[in-house]
């Protein structure tokens, strides 16, 4: 998706070119180390929760630079709520999926019968990772849409 | 009524106060926590995860009922801050009408 970033400064009044270089400079950085933090989850600190949240600050900050209509254009409303309700649902899916073949709910070790690849303890593992993956997805989409709700009284038009 | 909810909250907060001195001792190592399931995870953590970072395995896989719930609950706050506050157009403007 191509940003265009001077005609969403062109639409606030009161801009400012340091702060919004800086966080045009920051964003893919913090998104990017809000990736890591997840899927790096297993070795380092860091998980879902944790990388959910950086990736939400990331969509907040353009929100408080760039103005509410400009964080909407980077990341759609409908997609918003509908990965949010995916996040949700990839967590208690897997969880499901292993009580449904033959294991027991969110024994991850149980997903070996339907994929045998690489043997049931390291299914235990990679189901983690898969879980966390809805982890950060459901959170990052909840605190950017907390965000909009809260900075903007519910109309969506205009940020703080 | 309000004297009977300030009654009422000082009675619970006193039984929650009185149950704390049930809890397990703070720090000790023989506190039936330390001496069962840590040590058990911190053995066996690995081994049947593969999985190094303890805290990772503990969340995502012997506390995985309660870590799907937490998610839950954010999706809930969320949901809820969205049902309470988000305004469709029309509806702003209908009301701007009315008042």
């Amino acid at each position: 998706m191509r940003i265009d970033y001077k005609a969403a400064r062109d639409d606030i009044p009161q801009r400012d070119m340091i702060v919004e270089t800086a966080i045009r400079l920051m964003v893919p950085f913090i998104q990017l180390y809000g990736l890591y933090v997840i899927v790096h989850g297993h070795y380092s600190p860091g998980g879902g929760f944790q990388g959910g949240v950086v990736l939400g600050a990331s969509v907040i900050l353009l929100g408080l630079a760039y103005g509410l209509p400009f964080s909407k254009e980077y990341l759609n409303e409908g997609t918003n709520i509908v990965m949010a309700n995916i996040g949700a649902l990839i967590f208690t899916g897997v969880a499901a999926i292993c009580a449904f073949v033959g294991g027991m709910f969110l024994d991850y070790s149980a997903l070996q019968s339907i994929l045998p690849f690489i043997g049931p303890i390291d299914w235990r593992s990679h189901g983690i990772f898969l879980v966390e993956v809805g982890v950060g997805m459901g959170v990052m989409m909840i605190m950017v849409s907390i965000y909009w709700d809260m900075a903007s009284a519910g109309k969506m038009d205009e940020g703080l | 009524m309000k004297s009977l909810a300030l009654v009422a909250t000082f009675v619970t907060g006193a039984l929650l106060l009185y149950s704390t001195a049930d809890f397990a001792e703070w720090g000790s190592p023989q506190s039936p926590p330390n001496a069962h399931v840590s040590v058990r995870y911190i053995e066996k953590a690995v081994e049947e995860t593969h999985v190094p970072n303890l805290v990772t395995a503990v969340l995502g896989d012997y506390r995985g009922y309660d870590t799907m719930f937490e998610l839950v609950v954010i999706y809930c706050a969320g949901t809820a801050v969205m049902a309470i506050l988000r305004r469709r157009e029309d509806e702003t403007d209908s009301e701007e009408d009315a008042s």
